[in-house]
């Protein structure tokens, strides 16, 4: 089990995770919310090489992220 | 009639008896799919006022009645993110349309009911369409929405716009909207129970102070969302004290919109849970399937470079036959009856209608075959849904210009016209990076640039032509990432708008929405054809005509004789700054200008007589100029027309005019240091 909080940005293709929460600025966290990213919800890591923007699964709408702002989003593994 | 009546006088609306519809939605929902079903060619297409935002307005029959729809911009929430959010929201609230029919998707409910969470707070009466059934059915997901009726409070209608599905229904239920036969209660989403004392509280001290229409309950959440525009609006509004109050809470309370977000998904939640009956199995996608190809980071840019290939093919294939036959066969049989027309009239109403007028506006005609190319291509890729992937594999390298992946495509169309892509821009939703991408289209060299080059490259460097104009491709391009860099640190301090993009499901394009597009979008070039740019021909064809009826003595020359000394810090002489000038009106015409001066056309003679005139060092300097200098007119026109702006539009006119000078100065002095004078 990993309980520690991680960036978003850290988690490979393939893993679950719960949102503990965001940074960035208002207008930002403003357009993740209204995308569906609120604490507590629970995504998917859809792609993501290591480098350059990846794709996270949220509430059924999958939602390409800059590597910045994916790292600005704090997660919680869930498991498989 | 097409256009609906003023939208800002409200009471004109109703005395007129048409009913004024809104249709609203987040974007890939299907909403223009909808929006160009119900008023096909009965459109109107504009900017909103003082916006650069598209506004796009129809009427359409409907048992004999006409209604007027508005198409409101697709927005995911109703917060003032951006000038769409705010356009959409002020309508609604300020014009109060009888109706807004919401579109939803039926295959993605839980993300596209939170609009709708926001809509209903709003004053108007709100109609959910529940678009996408299709696509619902393939995914197995099953919705009820006779139960997500009952769950929301208002009326919902199943339907496949894209098959004209659920259409009728939609339009019987309005009517009875209209005709108050519905009552809809709906049932609002709360804050989450933590904060709700605390907005209780806002709405307290705001209450008495909200001017109308804007509802205090309204007002209240998005103070407490941190809406900026709402912020401003009771800043002035409120007396001192309440202002002070509401800044405390705020202040305490600095992560609310998250409580008033998170209130909404609950809501929604609920809505789902009652009215999807099957959720999504766990099955793995077509798009899912596409996106290990399209969106991966390497093979997503060799399919990239396959579908740019494929549009160019296309276009040399298509396109510049069209444009070819269009020259031949409607312009100069035209100029030629308009000659004959004007036979007995005087030599100079002959010319400046036949070279002027016809001329100039013919020369950029001919472009649209290409225009329509590009425009449909762009559609189509932006219907399927491959825009979204083209603008994620490249989102690492225009990161470097603080742009983002979707300014890729715009400027990529640029190599064919640069007009399209500064209409193309339209899809890069920030503004800053929208208006960053308009600034340094123009330096993506344009095929009539290329066919400067293409002519005199030749001359001078003989067999090493092709080798002088990938150099001056490459210059270009590497100005256009250097621009781009000092432009974001100048005029927005280096800051980069943030990529988040949804990735829309792929689906098979809609033929109707992809042609009204690019009719919409040729006829407002042919208007600017029309207007515009004749004015600027004839301005072009006049100077270069009188006093004395020929160039060699016109204005034009006298005043490239008089800036001649400018002329001569590039290596010019009056007659290549001449030449200069009139490729304003069209790049191309660089070359028959300088046909006319040297008394030569180009296909005979010409050659020998400019390799005669000038140095290589000056030919050289030539080139760049023409590279890096004043967009042509169209271009000019369209930048004007997309940012709504002459400030803007000049801006960009004395920025090239400035560029263009410098790198042909350096350009001469550093050949004739290599010893090409």
């Amino acid at each position: 089990m990993s309980p520690e909080p991680v960036s978003m940005a850290g988690l490979t293709a393939g893993e679950h995770a719960t949102v503990l929460s965001f940074g960035g600025g208002r207008a930002v966290q403003n357009r993740l919310a209204s995308l569906g990213f609120t604490p507590g919800v629970d995504v998917d890591m859809t792609q993501n090489y290591g480098f350059g923007p990846l794709i996270v699964t949220v509430r059924g709408t999958r939602v390409a992220l800059g590597r910045g702002e994916a790292a600005k989003i704090l997660v919680r593994r869930s498991g498989q | 009639m097409s256009e609906c009546h003023d939208i800002a006088t409200p009471v004109a609306q109703i005395t007129a008896g048409t009913p004024l519809i809104a249709l609203a939605g987040q974007p890939n929902m299907g909403k223009s799919t909808l929006f160009n079903m119900l008023t096909g060619l009965n459109q109107h297409v504009g900017n909103w006022t003082g916006k650069t935002v598209e506004r796009r307005e129809g009427t359409f029959r409907h048992n004999g009645r006409e209604f007027c729809l508005v198409d409101l911009p697709g927005t995911y929430s109703l917060t003032a993110n951006s000038p769409e959010e705010v356009v959409a929201r002020e309508f609604i609230v300020r014009d109060r349309p009888q109706v807004v029919v919401a579109v939803v998707s039926a295959a993605n409910l839980e993300r596209s009911l939170y609009l709708v969470a926001e809509l209903i707070s709003l004053s108007a009466p709100v109609v959910v369409a529940l678009n996408m059934m299709d696509v619902a059915a393939q995914e197995g997901i099953v919705v009820q929405p006779e139960v997500l009726a009952a769950a929301l409070g208002i009326p919902v209608v199943p339907m496949t716009a894209s098959k004209a599905i659920g259409v009728k229904e939609l339009l019987r239920v309005v009517e009875d909207v209209l005709a108050g036969k519905v009552s809809s209660a709906p049932k609002l989403p709360e804050v989450r129970a933590d904060h709700r004392e605390v907005l209780q509280e806002i709405e307290t001290q705001v209450a008495a102070h909200v001017p109308a229409p804007y509802p205090p309950d309204w007002v209240a959440l998005k103070l407490f969302e941190g809406d900026s525009e709402v912020t401003r609006m009771m800043e002035s509004e409120l007396p001192r004290e309440n202002l002070a109050a509401v800044n405390a809470i705020l202040r305490e309370h600095d992560d609310a919109f998250l409580a008033v977000a998170s209130g909404r998904y609950e809501w929604i939640g609920r809505m789902v849970r009652a009215a999807v009956t099957q959720p999504k199995m766990g099955q793995i996608g077509l798009t899912e399937r596409l996106d290990r190809w399209a969106a991966h980071p390497i093979w997503g840019l060799f399919i990239l470079a396959g579908m740019l290939g494929l549009v160019f093919w296309v276009t040399f294939t298509l396109a510049a036959p069209a444009q070819d036959w269009m020259d031949e066969s409607l312009i100069a049989p035209f100029s030629e009856w308009a000659g004959g027309l004007l036979q007995g009239a005087p030599a100079w109403v002959q010319g400046m209608v036949v070279d002027g007028a016809i001329g100039g506006v013919g020369s950029v005609l001919t472009f649209l075959p290409i225009l329509v190319v590009f425009f449909a291509a762009f559609a189509l890729l932006e219907d399927v849904g491959y825009m979204a992937r083209a603008a994620y594999v490249m989102d690492n390298l225009m990161h470097l210009m603080g742009l983002h992946g979707k300014s890729f495509l715009p400027l990529f169309l640029g190599f064919g016209c640069n007009v399209p892509a500064i209409m193309g821009t339209r899809v890069i939703d920030s503004w800053p990076a929208r208006l960053l991408t308009i600034l340094i289209a123009p330096l993506v060299p344009c095929t009539a640039r290329m066919v400067v080059v293409a002519f005199i490259a030749p001359v001078f460097f003989g067999a090493n032509a092709i080798w002088v104009s990938w150099g001056l491709v490459l210059l270009t391009l590497a100005t256009l990432v250097v621009s781009g860099i000092l432009l974001n640190q100048v005029l927005f301090k280096g800051q980069r708008s943030a990529f988040i993009m949804e990735m829309p499901l792929y689906h098979i394009p809609n033929a109707r929405t992809i042609g009204l597009l690019v009719w919409q979008r040729s006829m407002s070039f042919v208007k600017k054809a029309g207007t515009a740019i004749l004015g600027m021909s004839l301005v072009v064809w006049i100077l270069s005509y009188l006093p004395h009826g020929e160039l060699n003595t016109s204005f034009l020359a006298q005043f490239g004789q008089a800036i001649e000394p400018v002329g001569r810090w590039m290596g010019f002489d009056w007659r290549l700054t001449v030449a200069l000038i009139t490729s304003f009106p069209a790049k191309e015409n660089a070359i028959a200008t300088l046909g006319v001066l040297f008394g030569n056309s180009p296909e005979a003679g010409l050659a020998e007589a400019l390799a005669a005139a000038f140095s290589t060092a000056s030919a050289l300097s030539f080139l760049v100029v023409t590279m890096f200098f004043i967009p042509c007119m169209a271009t000019v026109a369209v930048v004007k027309q997309e940012t709504n702006s002459w400030r803007w539009a000049g801006l960009s006119v004395a920025l090239f005019l400035a560029l263009s000078m410098a790198a042909g100065a350096l350009t001469y002095h550093l050949a004739v240091l290599f010893g090409m004078g």
